[in-house]
């Protein structure tokens, strides 16, 4: 029973922030159709700013909403250099540009931040919280991971159903040429949209990094798991990402505390090609049928 | 209202307008009619914004529009009513038309979308359903709701007739001329049903491969029978 609460609790605090990832992918790959492998150096880099704030001497915070408007800044001053000149070609000339974007991040990583793991700290506790006489495997850290991701989720939840911004950024989204005949200016919802996601991106960056250690590939493992997060809850649904970065989560805790460890990267492939070939649309297919 | 002077657009070295002139006049519903491949759609994407002419002027009220781009026309007092499909089916029925409202740049205003409502109950009734549940007639009332959300001067209209039956089609048309003379909004529209397009109308502009063949009242294009055998197929 206690290996079973413990596997659980250790898989939805991993699913949170493979939620967070999956969030900032879809928040792009919905209105751009761009997958965007940069994501997780985004992430890093942004860390790596929070890191060296709390180097310096400032406290956590300071360095965590560092991190977070510096991912905001980040993501639109990508989407505005790098995306939006090849915005009128085809999709993949801009996921390749991300692919560059991934290395150069890293190199570049490497030379400010040096390539080296560093300690990165907890805002809380690390130990095991005590109910009812025995340790369970959910640390104040990890209620504070679950925290800020379901607080991320519910704020971007609000501002795309009840803000006038939030409309216009759906309906560049899902029809841009429309969204334009209605005044709606696309271009700067794009930009808009990545800023948003790199936020949350880096929120998973620093969430990850929590009570662990950094250096410019720490994030790289993520990816793959956020992607196959993003997959399950079919790619344009923001709370398809979350519920399945939290399936993905509980899986794998589950594959890893039953089965063994090293079967973990494996269980995460079979569970994407089991939902690509019942439902490729994934779990939270919108229901139209959309042109790519 | 709008006067086109000599426009020419194109796609690469496929010209699709060349030297397009005509009026739509104020508090009128000029039909633009042709086969396909006429060149209607390309003319109103040019108007609206959407295509870049190669030359000549679009001018709104005596005003030339020169380098405004497609989200700025709505605040311009015309917006541009693209085909039922132009309805976003991801959103709610009010969403799009909470989106119509906020067409013209400032807040959203309540009494619009009574408004709006009021004439088309059908929409009132399922406001909170996703559009694509609307069948194709709902569809059309939705987007032409939309537009009238940001209380436009022009309407620009393509192919509302697209795939309706007729009945649904007389409807809408009905509800134009309503709107043309009880609020005296003008309409461009944009029809290869020409039979219905010019029982409606006030003003018909005929292309052909691109340019204007006529432009004409619409009774008097109506009672053409050599131009309605060449031109317009009825």
């Amino acid at each position: 029973m206690q290996q079973l609460v413990n596997t659980a609790l250790g898989g939805l605090t991993l699913g949170a922030v493979y939620a967070a990832f999956a969030l900032a992918l879809v928040l792009i790959f919905r209105s751009t159709r761009i997958v965007n492998f940069a994501q997780a150096p985004m992430a890093m880099v942004t860390t790596f700013i929070a890191l060296t704030l709390i180097d310096a001497g400032y406290s956590y915070w300071i360095g965590f909403a560092a991190a977070l408007l510096s991912g905001l800044v980040l993501g639109a001053v990508i989407e505005r250099v790098i995306i939006r000149p090849v915005e009128d070609k085809p999709e993949i000339n801009a996921v390749i540009l991300t692919l560059g974007l991934f290395i150069t991040l890293h190199a570049l990583a490497a030379v400010i931040f040096g390539n080296r793991f560093r300690s990165f700290p907890a805002p809380f506790g690390l130990r095991g919280l005590e109910v009812g006489g025995t340790t369970i495997r959910l640390t104040t850290s990890g209620i504070f991971t679950i925290a800020a991701v379901a607080t991320v989720m519910v704020l971007l939840l609000l501002l795309f159903r009840y803000t006038d911004v939030g409309l216009r950024m759906r309906a560049s989204a899902y029809n841009p040429e429309v969204a334009r005949l209605l005044g709606v200016r696309v271009g700067r919802m794009l930009t808009l949209g990545w800023a948003l996601a790199a936020v949350v991106g880096s929120l998973s960056g620093l969430l990850i990094a929590s009570g662990g250690l950094v250096h410019p590939g720490y994030m790289d493992s993520i990816v793959v798991y956020g992607f196959v997060a993003a997959v399950l809850g079919g790619l344009e649904s923001p709370v398809g990402a979350v519920v399945g970065g939290l399936t993905l989560g509980l899986s794998l805790s589950f594959v890893s505390g039953y089965l063994g460890s090293e079967l973990v990267a494996l269980a995460a492939l079979l569970i994407l090609m089991l939902v690509l070939t019942l439902k490729p649309g994934g779990l939270f297919a919108v229901a139209s049928a959309r042109r790519v | 209202m709008l006067t086109l002077d000599k426009l020419t657009a194109g796609y690469g070295p496929v010209t699709a307008l060349q030297d397009v002139t005509f009026s739509a006049g104020k508090g009128q519903i000029t039909a633009v009619l042709g086969a396909n491949g006429a060149g209607k759609t390309t003319l109103l994407r040019t108007v609206s914004g959407l295509h870049r002419p190669e030359s000549g002027t679009i001018s709104l009220d005596g005003q030339p529009l020169r380098k405004v781009n497609a989200e700025q026309m709505p605040a311009l007092g015309m917006v541009h009513v693209p085909e039922g499909r132009g309805v976003i089916t991801e959103l709610t029925i009010e969403e799009n038309l909470r989106l119509g409202g906020l067409a013209k740049g400032g807040k959203l205003r309540s009494e619009d979308l009574e408004r709006v409502y009021e004439l088309f109950p059908v929409l009132a009734d399922r406001r909170a359903s996703l559009a694509h549940t609307l069948s194709g007639g709902e569809r059309q009332m939705l987007v032409i709701g939309r537009a009238l959300m940001s209380e436009p001067r022009l309407l620009l209209l393509d192919e509302p007739s697209l795939g309706l039956a007729p009945r649904i089609v007389a409807q809408i048309f009905d509800l134009l001329r309503g709107l043309v003379d009880d609020q005296g909004l003008s309409v461009l529209l944009v029809e290869q049903n020409a039979r219905s397009a010019l029982s409606v109308a006030d003003h018909g502009v005929v292309l052909n491969l691109g340019r204007v063949v006529a432009d004409e009242k619409a009774s008097v294009l109506a009672a053409d029978d050599q131009l309605r055998h060449a031109y317009l197929g009825f």
